[in-house]
């Protein structure tokens, strides 16, 4: 048995040990070695993804039973799939971003900081890597009092009201999570299950009204952290609130519990509930995609436009998801690894000129470009990635999800969401034009520096990445591709007629074709029988 | 065969890199202008091989992919990074690098001394880069690539005096009005492969394949749906009615731009679409209406605000608006050999003007600028009198002037009175074709109207500047001229590889060798067109297409005759006009209000919808919920609030306890 996921999981923990032992005053000393954790995390992570065989197993397993309970086992269970490996990846890339993002912006109390963050890391990996519902349950717990911390101790001015509004919303989603996971267990136990291991949960075969409320209450608790319109209020506060570390954390990772967790647990538990449920989840990304990008129009704070996009980035993921059919998770795959990588690299941004001039409002910029012509660059580079151009990570992504939408029955809904992209170009160009462009002047904005070697180094791996996954992406599919089968055979198996081709329903009909008396002149290129156009029906 | 073809925008690719990267290092102007300009000339030698060892292959072999790598595999879905070699492909390759090459020299004396001129090429260069990839990929998906590349391009372009506010609402515009174009762009691409996998198991994006399987298409029907998608898509980019608006606003970024972009490639790239998906757009009598009616309407609605703007910019880029309608209605016609004819005579002389209106702004800037005046050197209201102060200017302008203007033996009357024939005589829209070569023929007249008016108000007469400004006007440097030279002569020779058949059997059977040398990429909608034609192609005799090319010929000598009488002999006239017409001339100098209406009718609903839902909808109702739920919570355990504020570790903690608790006491019950 391989401990690489352990090893992953609880360095930051190991960290932590070590952070406690240093006195809070050597500020420097804890950023250093909290740094030095992350990046060694990621570097210890990376075998991961070496060795990831190309199937749709989960690999690097590790199971022990944990807590016993008669004859039902809690089991301390890892293991990684084409699904979790490039999350996990994530999570370990964008934590060394994210303590260097806050590295001179955090003068308190840095020494919880730097363990509320690595509690964090800790939290995050391992509610990707579990696979025993428990274990989950308690990661997704761990997870979630670092970043309630992180926003209500080191956030801005109304951080309070944002902590206790992330707090309330993730809160009331656990307590309904429990209380699935409870009626879960006593099902499981019906069915002579063991343990709580997540493979033997695909099995059970719920009645359609049990799988409704379980998958109701599953998936509640997963719209309030993608977040689906209209649970999604927490979300611009928060992230305006926290530190720059906490926005790219929340942005990048925490977001993608919500639809990992449709991906992993509630879609192929509850497949028949998962599918029963698509047109009511579709109509709310599709809105979700719409609504977020009129309302991030016309916000005057940087960084709340920012939060909206997210809403409705992560409206695609779900739009994705809820296709059901290979093109279409891939593309919310990687939708939520362009999202992390985009909307990252968007806070960054961000916090680079609040640290500045100590204001996000877009009125008290204007012309940057000219005195800060290297950060024009990278700004220009992540925008045009979150609108989505081909040739950065945000277009593949966005590509593939309509595309496997339009697809499958949600053809409709993929025409609405298409008009993201204009509306998404809209408020992305608009803000960077006024905050970019035009007269610098403001005199508070004539003596602004460029970016320092620290923020091009953060910068930097983003930027590759943005055009790695844009160029080349076909290596990342390629890890995720099995899985992805998998988890879209086993909706098609509960729902034979998911992938029928509903061809041509809802479209105009072609009149058929008269076929001119000349043209039966023999050397046709043309199969007579193939303009018939109802074979073609 | 053509393994080398990926070098084509490769070069271009290599000198963005070189310049965005390391340009601000250089400083030295040649070097990057020579960077710039050399990767593009690279491109052309590669393209002049291409197209040379095409042609000496037989006409059913001139047909070539070539496979770099694979791009996004998902599925039954396939995207690869591959090129397409064909006759169309080696046309479009051949102006882009050919005009984009005499753009780039001219842009290092145009653009010297102008801060940041290592951006500019730069820029240029991704432009080439992606206008290549755009008519070279071999799939819908790459040409998507380049067509949202040149979009972004375009953007940067405009915007390049970005400390401008005019300059970044224009560039902003162009963008956004492209994604609604690309918004059609892309449903109708997920249509077509949706259609033919779900129905057919063909799965594919790749345009050879969707033309050899395009006999599996029904006339009309989803086709139609699929095709007008597409149009919406060639609207946005080449500024059609009704997304047209962003063109003149264009403008705002520096003339070789103009030139390049926003005449001569760029936006032709709606045409070059529609030429290659021609099997899917023959199959839907429909879409070609709509595509003709809008070309149509567009030649004729542009040429109209044409003939009232001051700006010697705008005029051109009115002109180039109403050029790409003639273009679409070749497209709605069928004869889509006449339209990417147009194409390429089009982009020879409508650079030609361009770059020759960008050596009267540059003159008359420098003029203007020594003088100490505040006046606009691109308003042809102070200009006049130019003839002499740059004769080759002039020469090259007024050459270029009468290819547009559709005088007989220049290359715009070849392809202008081919598509007016064909908008006559194709046999897929009736009487309706009437309709269509009426509004082309008058568009015709507006067109040497206007472009006349232009010459004779900036080149003729007095000059409108102080005495003292005007000794500073001058003819510009020899690489500025030297490219308006090869374009005059261009426009003036151009026409001649494809003569009308008429003509050319008049003068002893000249074949219309661009037509034939097209064949093979219409060849399915030939095929199509052959077996399934419902209408009977209408025949009218010589004598109606000799009358029709008279006709049009004399609508053009007209207009020029009435632009000579209101701006030389009779100059006062012009004022007459709008003192007795105040109305009518207001409503077309402010373009017919069509951005007031989008802005009334579009974008202010829009913001408003914005600003409704967040403060009315998210702030009051969703968070009103919530916060009343958090009140009421927070008013009922008052006593745990207190306690909170000095314990909130101990409270989440006991939240994840209590977890344990709970589970606990129904696990050891």
């Amino acid at each position: 048995m391989s401990y690489i996921l352990s090893l992953t999981t609880f360095l930051p923990i190991l960290g932590v040990l070590l952070l406690l032992l240093i006195p809070r005053e050597s500020k420097s000393l804890l950023r250093s070695l909290a740094l030095g954790v992350t990046i060694i995390t990621f570097l210890v992570s990376l075998p991961i993804m070496t060795g990831f065989e190309t199937n749709a197993d989960f690999q690097f397993v590790e199971n022990v039973p944990w807590i016993a309970a008669g004859p039902f086992v809690m089991r301390y269970y890892l293991g990684v799939d084409g699904i979790s490996l490039w999350l996990v990846m994530l999570t370990t890339f964008i934590m060394p971003i994210a303590v260097l993002s806050t590295w001179t912006a955090v003068e308190e109390k840095v020494k919880e900081y730097m363990i509320c963050l690595l509690l964090l890391e800790t939290g995050m990996l391992g509610a990707f890597l579990a696979l025993d519902l428990f274990l989950f349950y308690i990661f997704w717990e761990v997870m979630l009092i670092p970043m309630y911390f992180i926003i209500g101790i080191w956030g801005g001015k109304n951080k309070i009201y944002a902590a206790v509004k992330f707090f309330v919303y993730t809160m009331a989603g656990s307590v309904l999570m429990l209380v699935a996971l409870i009626y879960l267990y006593f099902r499981g136990l019906e069915a002579g299950f063991t343990s709580f291991s997540l493979m033997q949960f695909y099995s059970l075969n719920l009645d359609p009204q049990t799988q409704t409320w379980l998958f109701l209450a599953f998936a509640l608790v997963f719209c309030i952290k993608v977040p689906m319109f209209p649970l999604h209020t927490w979300l611009p506060d928060a992230h305006t609130e926290a530190p720059t570390a906490g926005s790219v954390i929340l942005a990048a990772i925490l977001l993608k519990m919500g639809t990992y967790g449709f991906v992993r647990f509630a879609v192929p538990i509850f497949p028949d509930a998962a599918y029963r449920f698509t047109p009511l989840i579709a109509t709310l990304a599709v809105i979700g995609i719409i609504y977020a990008a009129l309302v991030a129009m016309v916000q005057e704070d940087v960084k709340k436009l920012v939060a909206y996009s997210s809403v409705a980035h992560l409206g695609f993921v779900m739009l994705g998801i809820f296709a059901f059919n290979q093109q279409g998770i891939t593309g919310g795959m990687l939708q939520m690894l362009n999202h992390g990588i985009s909307t990252g690299a968007l806070f960054l941004i961000v916090g680079f000129i609040y640290e500045r001039r100590h204001t996000r409002l877009i009125t008290d910029f204007g012309g940057l470009s000219k005195q800060m012509p290297v950060f024009a660059v990278i700004f220009m580079i992540v925008t045009l990635s979150s609108i989505g151009l081909p040739g950065t990570n945000g277009f593949v992504g966005e590509f593939l999800v309509l595309l496997g939408a339009f697809e499958s029955e949600l053809r409709w809904y993929t025409v609405i969401a298409t008009s993201g992209v204009i509306l998404s170009a809209v408020y992305m160009l608009w803000m960077f034009q006024r905050v970019m462009f035009g007269e610098l002047d403001n005199p508070k904005n004539q003596t602004l520096k460029d970016l320092n070697p620290r923020e091009i180094a953060i910068m930097l791996p983003l930027v590759i990445m943005i055009f790695f996954m844009g160029v080349y992406p076909n290596p990342v599919i390629e890890k995720m591709d099995p899985a992805v089968k998998k988890l879209v055979s086993q909706v098609k198996r509960s729902n034979p007629t998911a992938e029928a081709p509903s061809a041509m329903q809802g479209l105009p009909e072609g009149h058929p074709v008269v076929v001119a008396p000349a043209a039966s002149s023999g050397n046709s290129v043309i199969p007579a029988g193939a303009t018939n156009t109802d074979e073609a029906r | 065969m053509f393994d080398n073809v990926w070098l084509i925008p490769l070069f271009p690719l290599i000198g963005f890199l070189i310049n965005g990267l390391f340009g601000k290092k250089i400083k030295n102007e040649t070097v990057i202008g020579g960077i710039g300009a050399f990767a593009v000339l690279c491109s052309f030698v590669v393209s002049c091989m291409t197209i040379l060892r095409l042609l000496s292959l037989p006409i059913e072999e001139r047909l070539a992919e070539v496979k770099v790598f694979t791009w996004i595999t998902s599925g039954n879905f396939n995207a690869d990074i591959a090129f397409l070699v064909d006759p169309l492909s080696c046309v479009m390759i051949m102006v882009v690098t050919g005009v984009g090459f005499l753009i780039h020299l001219y842009s290092i004396g145009y653009m010297h001394g102008e801060e940041g001129f290592y951006r500019f090429f730069a820029y240029l260069n991704l432009f080439m880069f992606s206008m290549l990839l755009l008519v070279l990929g071999n799939n819908l998906l790459l040409m998507f690539v380049g067509w949202e590349g040149v979009g972004l391009c375009s953007y940067l372009l405009i915007g390049y005096y970005f400390h401008k506010k005019s300059a970044g609402d224009a560039g902003k515009k162009a963008f956004v009005m492209n994604r609604v174009g690309d918004f059609g762009f892309l449903l109708g691409g997920f249509a077509l492969f949706w259609y033919l996998g779900a129905s057919h198991n063909v799965w594919t994006i790749q345009f050879t394949e969707i033309a050899k399987n395009s006999h599996l298409l029904p006339t009309g029907g989803i086709v139609t749906v699929i095709t007008l998608c597409f149009f919406l898509g060639a609207t946005g980019k080449s500024a059609q009615i009704p997304l047209y608006t962003w063109l003149p606003d264009a403008m705002e970024g520096p003339t070789p731009v103009s030139a390049l972009i926003h005449a001569a490639t760029m936006v032709t790239a709606g045409v070059y679409m529609i030429a290659r998906m021609n099997f899917l757009f023959i199959r839907s009598p429909e879409t070609l209406m709509v595509v003709a009616v809008i070309g149509a309407c567009t030649a004729l609605f542009a040429a109209t605000i044409g003939t009232a703007q001051y700006d010697i910019k705008r005029v051109l880029a009115y002109s180039t608006v109403s050029q790409l309608g003639y273009m679409f209605l070749a497209m709605g016609a069928g004869a889509f050999a006449a339209g990417i004819f147009h194409l390429m005579t089009h982009a020879f002389f409508k650079a030609c003007l361009f770059l020759g209106s960008g050596a009267v702004i540059h003159s008359m800037h420098e003029a203007l600028h020594h003088a100490h005046s505040h006046d606009d050197p691109q308003d042809m209201r102070n200009m006049g009198g130019l003839k002499s102060k740059m004769p080759l200017t002039f020469m090259t302008f007024l050459l270029a002037t009468i290819a547009i203007a559709g005088i007989p033996g220049f290359s715009g009357f070849f392809s202008k009175d081919e598509i007016l024939w064909q908008a006559f005589s194709n046999q897929h829209h009736g009487s309706l074709n009437y309709l269509l070569w009426g509004m082309g023929a008058i568009a015709a007249g507006l067109t040497a109207f206007y472009m006349f008016r232009l010459v004779f108000m900036t080149f003729y007469g007095e000059s409108r500047i102080t005495p003292k400004a005007k000794d500073h006007l001058h003819e510009s440097p020899m690489i500025i001229v030297f490219p308006l030279l090869v374009l005059a002569a261009l426009s003036v020779i151009g026409g001649y590889i494809g003569m009308p058949k008429i003509i050319g059997d008049a003068l002893g059977g000249i074949p219309n060798y661009f037509e034939h040398y097209l064949e093979p990429v219409f060849r399915y909608s030939e095929e199509y067109l052959s077996q399934h034609s419902q209408h009977t192609a209408l025949h009218p005799s010589h004598a109606v297409e000799w009358g029709l090319m008279g006709l049009s010929v004399l609508i053009a000598l007209a207009g020029i005759t009435v632009a000579f009488t209101m701006y030389v002999k009779n100059r006062e006239l012009p004022s007459r006009f709008t003192a007795t017409f105040p109305a009518l001339h207001r409503a077309v100098y402010n373009k017919w209000y069509i951005d007031e209406l989008y802005d009334f009718a579009i974008v202010n609903p829009v913001k408003a919808a914005g600003r409704f839902l967040w403060k009315g909808f998210d702030v009051v109702i969703v968070d009103g919920a919530v916060n009343g739920v958090a009140n009421i919570v927070m008013a009922f355990a008052g006593v745990i609030r207190y306690l909170q504020s000095g314990f909130i570790y101990n409270y989440a903690w006991t939240m994840a306890f209590g977890v344990v608790v709970i589970l606990g006491y129904y696990l050891f019950k």
